[in-house]
């Protein structure tokens, strides 16, 4: 086998370990949909009220709550999608057996992040498809850059999931809640449903750090103004790779140590 | 080492100590397993068995020494050696939601094993998992979780096998079962086996050289015949009790 082929063999094994989880448990596969689904539902009441108080504005203004609720939901299931199928791991006391085996961690943050995709798509689609069939609103109307604003938005989500996992990594089960809250303390600063110009002045250089804020940006121009705000995708993609660099590093560190202290046998005890 | 064949195994002054300050859990340890060999690693509780196991694996890192593994630097190239080992202790499970069959595709994955299909299928036939192997890992009997746990171990034909108290909490047929298996495999493969126990029947039956350790250092090492004859007993757990206790050196000097 070569070793590209060895290395796909790998990502798939551990990929494999999470989907057979899924094929047999329906309520699994709801689960996933349940939150994303909810949201859109209540986040297309309040929309629908608002077109009614706003009058020609508010098919604008509901597009950009819409699109705001889908895409954060993109970032917010890719985080967790990693972060809990790495927990998956240690509640079910593997994380030995995984360590042991010639699964590289760069692979094992490959698995992860594969894991994420397949759990973000499940869970954020049937959202999508249902804010088009109730309330008329269809996120591919933002057009081939949507594929830019999911992927920049999917690669906050691992980098905030890797840091994540490197904390749990360094303090164990008592970090497992920042797998579920983490990106909830971040929202209001990434310009989800405002502009950046909503923030208090000493707010807005912080907010303008996050990936997530030039895309919620850059939403607005296409949808408001019926551009491509090329200038804010850049800085996505360029802050994605400082995130991405810096969540790395801490969790190859917090790997290493944990190696060192000898977590990774009781990890979660 | 003979020259010819490197050893499964080659152990250079490993310590290990956890906080700064307080005593080493394994101080520097030295030993060459060589291929084809099953030996045994007997202490008391905290002797530091465990943390050697986990060193050897690279899941622990040393504060001194190396570690050589089929010829592998665990220190450097701790992967190449990985895909050709394999390990099982009682204490780390497989993943109970899976099925007996889904666990073992995960580690056939894992090991990069081919023609999987066909080497799960022999696994399933050796270790008579038929009956159960659609069901949850989580549903299983001790017996048949022990058995399956060795399946995985198993699954890439290692040529060293690390083995952590392996039939911890069995009874002794199975027991007896699982000795059996180990000792078909090693003498069809000429795998080199190291095993951690504190039962010393199993260490008697299996090993062909054992390593007592004690406050994480070797306090003495022989075949179990030498051992034996050495401190004037019995059995292994009567030597293992005077090292133990601290009355080897008096009364084999006696």
């Amino acid at each position: 086998m070569t070793a590209q082929g060895g290395t796909a063999r790998r990502i798939w094994g551990l990929m494999y370990r999470h989907l057979a989880l899924y094929r047999r448990s329906w309520p699994r596969v709801l689960e996933l949909m349940y939150w994303p689904v909810l949201q859109m539902v209540v986040w297309g009441f309040i929309t629908a009220y608002l077109a009614g108080v706003q009058g020609n504005t508010a098919s604008v203004a509901a597009g950009v709550l819409l699109g705001g609720v889908l895409l954060w939901e993109i970032t917010l299931r890719s985080q967790m999608g990693f972060a809990i199928s790495f927990l998956e791991e240690i509640w079910s006391r593997n994380l030995g057996h995984i360590f042991v085996s010639p699964l590289r961690p760069w692979e094992l943050v490959a698995g992860l992040a594969a894991m994420s995709l397949l759990r973000t798509l499940a869970a954020v689609v049937p959202a999508m498809v249902l804010a088009f069939f109730l309330y008329g609103f269809g996120v591919w109307k933002l057009g081939p850059v949507l594929v830019a604003f999911v992927a920049a938005l999917m690669a906050m989500g691992w980098s905030v999931a890797l840091a994540v996992t490197a904390l749990i990594l360094r303090h164990g089960a008592g970090a497992e809640a920042l797998a579920w809250g983490v990106m909830f303390g971040i929202a209001p600063f990434a310009a989800v449903f405002y502009p950046v110009a909503i923030l208090p002045a000493w707010l807005q250089p912080l907010a303008l750090c996050i990936p997530a804020t030039h895309v919620f940006e850059g939403m607005r121009a296409v949808l408001v103004d019926g551009r491509i705000a090329w200038d804010h995708l850049a800085w996505a993609v360029l802050l994605d790779g400082v995130w991405l660099a810096a969540a790395a590093w801490i969790f190859l560190r917090q790997f290493h140590q944990a190696r060192v202290r000898g977590a990774l046998l009781n990890i979660g005890e | 080492m003979d020259g010819m064949e490197s050893p499964a195994l080659l152990v250079e002054g490993l310590s290990k100590t956890y906080t700064p300050g307080t005593p080493p859990a394994v101080d520097d340890l030295s030993f060459t397993l060589p291929m084809g060999r099953t030996w045994g690693l007997l202490g008391g509780n905290g002797a530091g068995k465990s943390t050697t196991i986990a060193m050897l694996l690279g899941l622990l890192v040393p504060s001194a020494g190396r570690v050589v593994a089929l010829g592998h630097d665990m220190a450097r190239d701790r992967f190449a050696a990985l895909a050709r080992m394999n390990f099982s202790s009682p204490y780390i499970a497989l993943p109970h939601r899976l099925t007996v069959l889904e666990n073992l595709r995960v580690y056939a994955h894992l090991y990069g094993v081919p023609d999987a299909t066909r080497r799960i299928a022999e696994l399933v036939e050796d270790f008579a998992l038929g009956d159960f192997a659609t069901r949850h890992a989580g549903q299983l009997s001790a017996g048949q979780k022990t058995r399956v746990a060795l399946a995985k171990a198993l699954v890439n034909r290692p040529a060293l096998l690390l083995l952590d108290e392996p039939t911890a909490s069995l009874d002794p047929d199975t027991g007896d079962w699982v000795r059996g298996t180990l000792e078909r495999y090693s003498a069809a493969t000429g795998a080199a086996i190291l095993l951690a126990s504190h039962n010393m029947a199993e260490v008697e039956r299996l090993c062909c050289n054992v390593l007592m350790l004690k406050g994480g250092r070797v306090v003495d090492e022989g075949s179990p015949a030498a051992l034996l004859a050495k401190y004037g007993r019995d059995d292994l757990e009567q030597v293992f009790l005077d090292i133990a206790r601290g009355r080897a050196r008096a009364e084999s000097a006696a």
